[in-house]
């Protein structure tokens, strides 16, 4: 193999390249498929000594989000490697979704030879065109000479500041050709250089903004989780020290515990009433690592009227975007929150504590409307009591929960809590139906001892049904919990509520004996449609080793609540028949808005 | 239009003043840098009304791209962000609030024509201190520098004279005083 030379660099093929670049960037785990284009990769693979181990997919989208699971579930930049033109573009949702949540991913793909490009060759596509705008950065390499450093750098940019897809489209010829390979070095890009520390006089003037404030809230997002975990901590910490109310998005969850008094659940258009009605009250928002988006914001001319708003983002584009703020600070969610605990601490800062007494008597009587209540049956599953239930039952081992997209996920969200982060993986940003077995798959490998479960919905999960094959291949105990409401449930839900019930092609028709459809991918099928029998059917779910699939049959017309509805503010949220009526702990203003 | 009580999506904001403005970027010059910028501002739905590139600093291989757009105060502010955002970039100058800036466009402007309109053509030329450079017995071309409403009355002065077609750079831009950007 590669012999040698003098000084740091070795003589190799680009092939080789790849392998001893990714070793050298701590990949232990690469997703792919392979095909014509990346075939001197693969047999580099095949000959590399057990340094990287390969997992075969059964498609390219399926390669990105487990790549996606891996590294929401690690904090490590999740690897891919699949073949030029169908290959490419199969992995174009994974990579939309990865950007969309700013997820570390470097995807490798290979390319028809350099002299074939743009000769519509047999399985070209124009992949740095294609990915363009779903990846933080993209690269052809057309010289043997750039690779080592392009391979490096992609790393570099995918993990550092507001993380996100690279991919690197290597040509067929460049990984025969030889060159020289150097070692990564202490990345310098010209002129990317993202900023960590926030700036020291705006959290000095954020500090003066909380202790004046009467009604703060934090509001934090998938940003803290980005950090890393120290970010979590140091959350923990000021709102301890604070002693303000916390509230986070869909892919937040886990920064803070929410089994935590100061929780109020998430926010957004299926967040908690006492979230959503503490964002519309309070007056001082404190968003740390979150991008004010539309599944948060509702109607943005009512949102949050009476609050100054500071924003901490590493991403500047993400400041005034949508919502403008009072106090911008931009930086690294874990630097600033460090700051933020020295100097609240330094200064021994003192807060209103009257008016702080009085947000949380309004705040508990909105909790006192226990938004999240349903109607319970004897005779059917209601989907909120089986993930319920699911949380019960699982509750102090080591879990790691996925999903798919729709009201599984919200109820997900809802009624599975989390006190660790990076134990929630979920797509969030593009929303992307398919997402949750896969994801599960790269958990699980990441994992192998812990719980993986995708909970999953009968439409989202047959999108990617096929990774149950991979799954079983490399003896990935993951569990599928499938809230089998034989709808798209989401779909009808909104056409229930804004399109007459007319309930265009939301039916799941002709589904799979999903149990039958276990055992031909040699894994266990589990079907529960009664509710008494449900906690013997999750416990022995868990007790099994292997992959399994479980068909948890549900009220097919469960909606899902609470809900802000469309083009509404915060305050006009609807709640589901089984929350508590209007009482005095709501507002004039509110009797009038519900 | 769309009913906003039908959408799941917040509707759209009321309209706002559109303000133009002109961004000086400084990128690497590498291979679809441009296709970057310009899918920016298609992708986003921004406005590119002017468009210039040229590398301007060779060692360094450092093009400038002048682009002119329009927005309200809070989409300029997302486009300089979002610009900024993108790898290769190395700087965002808004020309438009960074000082005082001069801002020029060359135009080459072709003109067909005998008798009275020929040395009429010729005389507004001389007015507007455009150069002939090319010229035959039947036509001129000018060329012409300055802003861009300059060019434009020229344009629309040599229109009844026979104007057959312009070629125009795009606006380029500069800070005036000692400092670079």
């Amino acid at each position: 193999m590669s012999k040698e030379m003098t000084g740091a660099s070795k003589e190799m093929t680009g092939a080789e390249m790849v392998i001893e670049a990714l070793a050298d960037q701590g990949v232990e785990h690469i997703f792919g498929y392979p095909g014509g284009a990346v075939l001197p990769i693969y047999d580099a693979l095949f000959q590399q000594s057990n340094r990287l181990q390969h997992v075969l997919v059964r498609h390219e989208q399926g390669a990105v989000h487990a790549a996606e699971g891996y590294a929401r579930s690690t904090g490590k930049v999740g690897c891919v490697l699949v073949t030029s033109g169908p290959g490419a573009t199969n992995a174009v949702t994974g990579l939309t979704d990865a950007f969309c949540d700013s997820i570390p991913i470097v995807c490798i793909t290979g390319q028809v030879p350099t002299h074939l490009i743009g000769n519509d060759a047999f399985q070209e596509c124009d992949t740095v065109g294609i990915t363009r705008p779903c990846t933080k950065y993209n690269y052809l390499v057309k010289n043997i000479a750039d690779l080592p450093g392009v391979l490096h750098e992609a790393f570099h940019i995918a993990k550092s500041g507001r993380p996100g897809p690279v991919v690197v489209d290597i040509p067929k010829d460049i990984q025969f050709a030889k060159g020289a390979y150097s070692k990564p070095k202490e990345n310098a890009h010209k002129g990317y250089k993202p900023k960590l520390k926030g700036d020291h006089d705006r959290i000095k003037a954020a500090i003066e903004m909380m202790r004046h404030a009467k009604r703060p809230l934090f509001y934090t997002g998938g940003g803290i989780i980005n950090s890393g975990p120290e970010a979590s901590t140091l959350l923990r910490e000021l709102v301890k020290l604070t002693g303000f109310p916390i509230t986070s998005t869909l892919m937040g969850l886990g920064a803070f515990p929410a089994s935590d008094p100061k929780w109020l659940g998430m926010l957004g258009m299926h967040g908690t009433w006492e979230a959503n009605w503490a964002m519309h009250d309070c007056d001082l928002m404190i968003c740390i690592g979150a991008r004010f988006d539309d599944r948060i914001t509702g109607r943005l001319d009512a949102f949050a009227p009476h609050s100054r708003k500071i924003h901490v983002d590493i991403d500047p584009s993400s400041i005034n975007k949508n919502v403008k703020v009072d106090l911008p600070i931009i930086g690294d969610c874990a630097h600033v929150l460090e700051d933020m605990v020295q100097l609240w601490r330094a200064g021994s800062v003192t807060t209103d504590k009257k008016a702080l007494a009085d947000w949380w008597k309004q705040i508990d009587k909105w909790r006192a409307r226990k938004s999240l209540a349903y109607k319970n049956s004897k005779e059917i599953i209601k989907p909120q009591y089986a993930i319920q239930r699911l949380y019960e039952l699982t509750k102090g081992r080591e879990v790691y929960i996925t999903t798919e997209v729709g009201q599984h996920q919200m109820w997900a969200a809802q009624f599975f809590h989390f006190d660790e982060p990076n134990r929630w993986m979920t797509s969030g940003g593009l929303g992307t139906m398919g997402y949750g077995l896969p994801s599960a798959v790269g958990v699980q490998l990441a994992h192998p001892d812990a719980l993986v479960i995708d909970i999953a919905g009968e439409a989202s999960v047959q999108m990617t049904m096929q990774e149950m094959s991979t799954a079983v291949q490399y003896r990935l105990p993951i569990k599928i919990f499938i809230i089998n409401n034989q709808y798209m449930g989401m779909v009808r839900q909104w056409q229930e509520l804004l399109h007459g019930g007319r309930y265009a092609e939301s039916y799941s028709h002709s589904l799979p004996d999903f149990v039958k459809l276990a055992e031909a991918y040699q894994a266990v099928g589990i079907r529960c449609d009664k509710p008494g029998e449900l906690d013997a059917a999750i416990k022995e779910m868990i007790n099994i080793r292997k992959p399994v699939i479980f068909d948890c049959v549900v009220d097919p017309a469960e909606n899902c609540f609470p809900m802000i509805p469309s083009g509404r503010a915060h305050n006009e949220m609807l709640l589901g028949g089984a929350a508590e009526s209007i009482d005095e702990a709501i507002t004039e203003e509110g009797k009038v808005m519900v | 239009m769309a009913n906003a009580s039908t959408s799941h999506y917040p509707a759209a904001p009321a309209a706002q003043g559109i303000e133009s403005h002109t961004l000086c970027v400084l990128v690497d010059n590498e291979p679809g840098v441009l296709a970057r910028v310009i899918g920016l501002f298609s992708g986003r739905g921004y406005n590119i009304d002017s468009l210039t590139v040229s590398e301007t600093e060779h060692e360094k291989h450092l093009s400038r791209i002048t682009i002119v757009t329009g927005g309200t105060p809070m989409v300029i502010e997302q486009i300089k962000n979002q610009l900024e955002r993108l790898v290769p970039i190395h700087r965002v100058v808004d020309m438009t609030v960074s000082g005082p800036a001069i801002q020029r466009e060359l135009a080459m402007v072709k003109v067909r024509g005998k008798g009275d309109n020929r040395v009429e053509a010729l005389r507004l030329a001389d007015a507007f201190r455009a150069r002939v450079i090319d010229a035959g017995t039947e036509s001129f071309v000018f060329e012409i520098t300055g802003a861009s409403d300059k060019i434009e009355s020229f344009i629309a002065l040599m229109l009844p004279l026979g104007l057959v077609e312009v070629s125009r750079t795009g606006i380029v831009a500069i800070q005036r005083g000692p400092d670079g950007m």
